[in-house]
């Protein structure tokens, strides 16, 4: 053995040098880690330790023009689970199957939920029941990953009576998620799916809260003070909309269960919209947090299609109602003096080619001026207005009326009104051989390659209120939109409004509907169906003079307008606050 | 003769003192857990082990090396009958409840023998190398020093327990170096292990192969040896595969997961990842004495035992664990101190093969929390809670105060 003192004192230098590097090399794997990658980790063991709890935050309220409540926010309790892992999930629904009374549609969605985030709790029940929920805080132990929360659970307290226009709120769906519209949405959220909520989403939604949760690695809550102070939801501010609650239900009343159609109410000097319905109605409470598969299927096997909204989606032939946009259109094009009377009187009809265009009064009308005209109704006389018109003018007439648009009211389902963009539409459809000036005369009287929107209607009514300022209407207050759409002298403007005032006195076609002590203008109208009877129109307003209120009523198979004019004048006396309506009902 | 100091060695005390006192404040704290477990109230035995240790390390320390040289074949041969006796009732413990290093009687353990063998068979190696008199020039004269810790090294690997293997193998080697065996010849011991290791790729096999015929050429051992050698390594490289399937299935993990632990994040590599998540979030100053979040909240595993480095990393930060590291070095640095300045060399390769075993235990420990070594379950001395290492420690700290005490440079021996 070589224990040569200078031997060992060597071999110790050599071994002390080996402890020194292995001492660096740990203590300098050591600062790596805590030193220079401790940012890294020190997120790592907080993504360990909190568990982020999403607090939804309360949509925004909405109120009618006087501080009614539309649409508000109740307490409710959302049942939601973490998981790990796909696996665990599932193993947590089935287990949790039973006293949730979960369906395999519903474990199917909450899968879905939880491959789209699954960092965030899944949400397994958006509005549990109490029953549930005291059964699950009995378990709660059993269950450390199931997080119970008080969520706020949208409640419209006139239901179906602000359904029309209100909408309706529901979870996120797969599409939506994939839209760059809602980039910040996580599933299981509620987003508005129609209405004013879709529209006005963006300031409804609020802003979403977090809690921080501290659990252990079993993820159990450890209790104790919240590790990080609570990011507190923001609630969304209010929507205030034009909307008169007490008339919009008035409305409703008026349709009672037995009409349907669609209503709207419009200020026309700023395009307020005070009411908006269509009936039948359905009640948008049921909608919240998922759509009850019975209810939705009586509703879409329903005949009278409650889910297709009458005042802003359906479009019918504006009829009659229509024959005050073809006056405007001849005055503003020349050719027809106020007190012109047309060549052929009203005999009941009007022979043109080798086809006999009837009046709707079979004794005739003899012969009218504009006003009797407008105020008989006379299909006659507005036959030979279009023909003197000229189908082009009077196609780009109807544009410039904004009967090709849509009214561009604050609602997202409006549809469009359907209107020729010119000649050549005729062409296009029929050929250029295959179609007549027969189309003019159509088009004079409301009918043939025209039909509109309640809305788009009451708002053509408001110019014809405003002299012409057409006003785009507004359920909630943003910045109000005015369009000249045509310009009259006070000579023209006075006739058309004489003519529509005389249609609701006595002699008119909606005189029962006239209302006692106030001048009202309006005008009836049927639209051709032709797939059962006809749709009945009223647009009319009033006072005649200074018009505070534009209504546009449709009654579906309404046959003729008198009846929609005797809801339109209801509605409008109840505005005003005026006398109560005769009671008779004309059908003439 | 002089009358003998209470303590014969204040730096070797100190060293040992503070690291046990820093373990059992470690200890303590990692039973500072959120939901309580058994593991809150080790420390208090862990403390009743420090004092046993203490009192068997003072009465050792007035004892004398030649009554230790004395007692070190029948605590060998005793030390080796129990670790024989674990292979027949043994039980296994936390992750490794397959193996046996457990002596247990019925579900009772009492403690693992394997601790005691890493003395024993430190100062049985000492007592054999001690004797030859000639320093080991060739494989052959290597066979008894082989047989001694080859003997202990095997009835353990059947257990199995492969931390505590390495172990073994690394007092071996260390002790080798100290009695005077060249390096080359260390290199050319250890060459089949290193083939076996470099076997899971042919490049590096085929490269580490030149490089050993080059040694055996420039070294030029006896022929038979040197063939024998080339053979074996041919054998492991190509066996290793094999090997590898009879690996038990957590010991194929642990070293995968050595590997790359994000292989397999939730099960084995889980205790990895959240070992270093533990100490990278403790940062400069750590998150304070028993608040490591990830100890609390039981993200750690084994925290009081085989990861309590984490936690002094978690919540010590790494000032604390620089602290620590020292702490070692100082009492590695004094103890090679006392090899070089032992009265004999039977006291000289105690000492220094009873600090290569704490070496190694340390290297291999803390290593592990980073991930720089493989999952071995090692303890960490005078840190990881455990009676029988505790014990088995504080035994080596006495016989290493003797040998301090009779050393030169003692207060028993004249200063140079």
């Amino acid at each position: 053995m070589s224990f040569h003192p200078n031997d060992v004192a060597r071999r110790a230098r050599m071994s002390s040098m080996a402890l020194a590097i292995g001492f660096v090399l740990l203590v300098g794997a050591f600062f790596k880690t805590q030193v220079v990658q401790y940012k890294q980790f020190v997120m790592q063991s907080e993504e360990n330790r909190l568990r982020p709890i999403p607090l939804p935050a309360p949509r925004g309220i909405i109120y009618d023009r006087h501080g009614e409540v539309i649409a508000e926010n109740l307490p409710a309790y959302s049942v939601s689970i973490t998981a790990p892992s796909v696996d665990s999930l599932r193993s947590a629904l089935a287990q949790l199957a039973p006293t949730l009374q979960l369906g395999q549609s519903d474990i199917n969605n909450a899968i879905r939920r939880y491959r789209r985030a699954p960092t965030r709790p899944t949400v397994v029940l958006a509005d549990a029941s109490i029953d549930i929920v005291s059964v699950l805080e009995e378990h709660r132990l059993d269950f450390p990953r199931l997080i119970i929360q008080s969520v706020p659970k949208r409640y419209y307290p006139d239901g179906p009576s602000v359904a029309s226009f209100v909408g309706y709120t529901g979870e996120i769906t797969e599409s939506d998620l994939n839209d760059p519209k809602y980039a910040s949405y996580k599933p299981g959220q509620q987003i508005g799916k129609a209405g004013l909520e879709k529209q006005y989403e963006a300031i409804l939604h609020g802003k979403e809260g977090v809690r921080f949760d501290e659990v252990d690695a079993r993820g159990r809550p450890v209790r104790g003070e919240g590790p990080r102070p609570d990011l507190n939801p923001e609630g969304a501010p209010p929507l205030y909309t034009n909307i008169d609650l007490d008339l919009q239900k008035f409305t409703v009343e008026l349709f009672a269960d037995s009409l349907q159609g669609g209503a709207v109410a419009i200020d026309p000097n700023t395009g307020e919209v005070l009411a908006l319905y269509s009936a039948p109605s359905w009640d948008p409470n049921k909608f919240t947090g998922g759509i009850p598969v019975e209810y939705y299927k009586q509703l879409l096997e329903d005949k009278r299609r409650p889910l297709v909204n009458k005042a802003i989606q359906g479009t019918y032939p504006p009829g009659s109602t229509f024959k005050l946009a073809t006056s405007i259109i001849a005055l503003q094009n020349g050719v027809v003096g106020v007190k012109e009377h047309m060549p052929v009187p009203c005999s009941g009809g009007y022979q043109f080619g080798n086809r006999y265009f009837r009046c709707w009064e079979k004794k005739g009308h003899g012969s009218l001026d504009l006003e009797g005209a407008i105020k008989h109704s006379c299909d006659v006389y507005f036959y030979q207005l279009g023909l003197k018109i000229g189908l082009a003018k009077f196609i780009a007439g109807g544009i410039t009326l904004s009967m090709r648009d849509r009214s561009g009211i604050d609602l997202p389902e409006e549809s469009q009104a359907r209107w020729p963009y010119a000649v050549d539409y005729y062409n296009k459809k029929y050929g250029p051989r295959g179609w007549s000036n027969a189309e003019t005369l159509n088009l004079a009287i409301g009918q043939g390659a025209n039909s509109q929107t309640v809305v788009n209607m009451a708002k053509l009514y408001s110019a014809f209120a405003t002299k012409g300022q057409a006003p785009r209407p507004e359920i909630a207050h943003l910045v109000p939109q005015r369009k000249q759409v045509f310009n009259l002298t006070s000579v023209q403007d006075s006739v058309v409004l004489e003519g529509l005032k005389a249609v609701l006195e006595a002699g008119g076609t909606a005189g029962a509907s006239a209302i006692q002590g106030l001048t009202l203008a309006g005008k009836t109208g049927t639209a051709q169906n032709t797939g059962g009877d006809d749709h009945g129109w009223f647009v009319g307003f009033a006072p005649a003079d200074k018009p505070k209120i534009v209504v546009a009523v449709l009654l579906e198979f309404g046959l003729h307008g008198s009846r929609a004019a005797h809801i339109a004048s209801a509605i409008i006396g109840h505005y005003l606050k005026v006398g109560p309506i005769k009671a008779t009902m004309d059908e003439g | 003769m002089m009358s003998r100091p209470i303590v014969s060695d204040v730096r070797l005390l100190a060293a040992a003192g503070l690291l046990s006192l820093f373990g059992v404040a470690m200890v303590y704290s990692a039973g500072q857990t959120d939901t309580p477990t058994a593991v809150a109230t080790v420390y208090k035995s862990q403390i009743l082990w420090l004092v046993i240790g203490m009192g068997f390390a003072y009465a050792i320390g007035h004892s004398s090396v030649r009554f230790i040289e004395w007692m070190t074949t029948p605590l060998y041969l005793f030390s080796i009958f129990l670790l024989g006796l674990t292979l027949v009732v043994g039980k296994g413990a936390g992750t490794a409840a397959s193996t046996k290093s457990w002596l247990a009687i019925g579900s009772h353990r009492i403690g693992q023998p394997s601790e005691i063998a890493k003395v024993t068979v430190v100062l049985m190696l000492a007592k054999v190398l001690a004797n030859q008199r000639e320093t080991p020039k060739s494989l052959l004269d290597l066979w008894k020093p082989a047989l001694v810790v080859g003997v202990p090294w095997l009835i353990i690997m059947l257990q199995p327990d492969l931390g505590t293997g390495i172990v073994f193998i690394g007092i071996f080697f260390a002790m080798l170096y100290w009695a005077g065996v060249a390096w080359p010849l260390l290199i050319l011991i250890a060459s089949p292990a290193i083939s076996l290791i470099l076997s899971f790729s042919v490049g590096l096999w085929g490269a580490w192969f030149f490089i050993l015929l080059a040694l055996v050429l420039w070294y030029r051992p006896y022929l038979i040896e040197g063939i024998v050698l080339m053979v074996l390594n041919v054998a492991t490289g190509v066996i290793a595969p094999m090997m590898w399937e009879k690996l038990a299935p957590y010991q194929q993990n642990r070293l995968k997961v050595f590997i790359d632990p994000s292989a397999d994040p939730r099960a084995s590599g889980y205790h990895v990842i959240q070992s270093k998540v533990a100490i990278g979030s403790g940062g400069f100053f750590g998150k304070g004495f028993t608040e490591g979040t990830q100890k609390r909240l039981a993200f750690l595993p084994e925290q009081h035992t085989d990861f309590i480095f984490s936690v002094v990393g978690e919540e010590l930060g790494f000032l604390g664990v620089t602290i620590a590291l020292t702490l070692f070095l100082w009492l590695f640095l004094r103890i090679t101190k006392i090899a070089e300045r032992a009265n004999d060399s039977f006291s000289s390769l105690v000492a220094f093969g009873l600090m290569s075993s704490w070496f190694v235990h340390v290297l291999v420990n803390v290593g592990m929390t980073l991930n720089l070594m493989p999952i071995t379950g090692i303890p960490l001395p005078f840190f990881s809670y455990g009676g029988s290492f505790m014990l088995a420690s504080w035994l080596a700290v006495g016989i290493l105060m003797r040998i301090s005490g009779e050393g030169r440079g003692s207060g028993l021996s004249l200063r140079r």
